[in-house]
């Protein structure tokens, strides 16, 4: 068969809902697009515990702080699913980890925010893990088997993340002024990053239309962004928060919430390493790389030296 | 530094049931794929029993002789119960 007729072929197993598995034929194009969308999808949730560990420490409580371990701990498993998903394209782990240690590599950015509260803790979780399962969960039925696989078991604990997070808010909006405050000021730092975790709007998304056909992505960009909207706005008034967006209101017309402009010269300015954080987050990356090296050496000597004795 | 193999993981939800591939991870060997599989894929009570297969042990059947393989059972439908037409006072069978 030419390339012309298996393409033909893969574009109506994908329109018949079929999933593609590992060893299927598929386009050079569909497999470098999943390679580059599931790395980076593997690369923010290892990137994501970050801003997290700068509180495990300093957790309000035992409870709270066993709980945020679990929620990280969570985020390395998540990371780990989805490079063995990237994996079975054929590229190698430790490619995909230089790759992102060398900076080549994206991750959200929403982590090159800084968590500047414990209440960041809880709008990271409400927010942040919100968004990022809205787009997960749509990703559930991406059409590559693996991917589709890794959402499944991501959004089964994900629901842990955004209830935590909520939990803790809701903690903080029942307590003295000060920590409602420091409540409604995580919110208002949070609320516009969270916005922009869904990526530009559909008219300047170049690679949407492409993923759109092969169902790599199933939902847009600019319609995810508009339900998490829609399903934040009632959450945040059950806080008794407001959320930092006074053009935010209900539209009749539509049957959804109108809200403002996102400032997208800020959304690029991140996007190339700009952020507040985007240095500190790479350098603990590297760090956390190097000064575990010996530990990944030892095991592997550690392993050949057993299976010699055995052997 | 070369990957570590990379192992495919089986997990028995409880007695009785089969052990069902759940994904993949690296190791250094089988010792620590079970270690590490305990660690990713049963922390909230997944599983009572692991198995871990060095994934490069593996073979697969390949997508291309999909049909040699699996069409041949297609026109075999008397193969299924519901191919056989039985009268209705034939209550259990």
């Amino acid at each position: 068969m030419t390339t012309e007729e298996l393409e033909k072929k893969f574009q109506e197993r994908i329109d018949a809902e079929e999933k593609i598995e590992a060893k299927d034929w598929m386009p050079a194009d569909y497999r470098k697009t999943l390679i580059r969308q599931i790395s980076q999808h593997a690369h923010s949730e290892v990137v994501g515990m970050l801003p997290e560990g700068n509180w495990v420490t300093r957790a309000p409580n035992l409870k709270r702080k066993a709980i945020l371990l679990a929620k990280i701990q969570d985020e390395a498993g998540h990371g780990l699913y989805l490079y063995s998903a990237a994996e079975t394209l054929g590229v190698e782990r430790t490619d995909l980890i230089d790759d992102l240690n060398s900076g080549k590599a994206k991750y959200s950015s929403i982590f090159n925010y800084p968590a500047l509260t414990w209440a960041d803790m809880g709008a990271v979780g409400w927010l942040v893990d919100g968004a990022a399962i809205m787009n997960q969960v749509a990703l559930c039925r991406t059409s590559y088997g693996p991917y589709a696989r890794a959402m499944v078991r991501i959004c089964k604990e994900e629901s842990f993340h955004q209830r935590q997070g909520y939990d803790i808010l809701l903690t903080l909006s029942k307590g003295n002024d000060a920590q409602k405050r420091m409540c409604q000021d995580a919110i208002n730092r949070w609320w516009w990053p969270s916005l922009m975790m869904f990526g530009p709007p559909d008219a300047n998304s170049p690679h949407s239309a492409q993923s759109l056909k092969w169902k790599i992505k199933r939902v847009s960009n600019d319609e995810l962004r508009q339900r998490f909207v829609d399903m934040t706005i009632p959450q945040c008034n059950i806080l008794g928060m407001t959320l930092p967006d006074p053009k935010l209101v209900w539209n009749q017309d539509r049957g959804h919430h109108d809200f403002g402009e996102i400032d997208w010269v800020e959304f690029n300015n991140v996007l190339k390493g700009n952020g507040p954080c985007n240095k500190e987050r790479l350098e603990a990356r590297l760090n956390a790389h190097n000064e575990g090296a010996w530990v990944r050496e030892a095991a592997m000597v550690h392993a050949e030296k057993r299976a010699r004795k055995i052997a | 530094m070369k990957n570590w193999p990379l192992f495919e993981i089986f997990i028995r939800s409880k007695n009785g049931l089969d052990h069902r591939h759940v994904g993949s991870l690296h190791a250094t060997d089988a010792k620590m794929a079970i270690e590490n599989a305990r660690d990713v894929y049963t922390r909230r009570m997944e599983g009572v029993s692991i198995w871990v297969v060095e994934s490069k042990l593996i073979t697969a059947s390949d997508p291309g002789e999909a049909e040699a393989l699996f069409e041949p059972a297609e026109d075999k439908i008397y193969r299924h119960p519901t191919f056989y037409d039985l009268p209705d006072e034939l209550k259990h069978m």
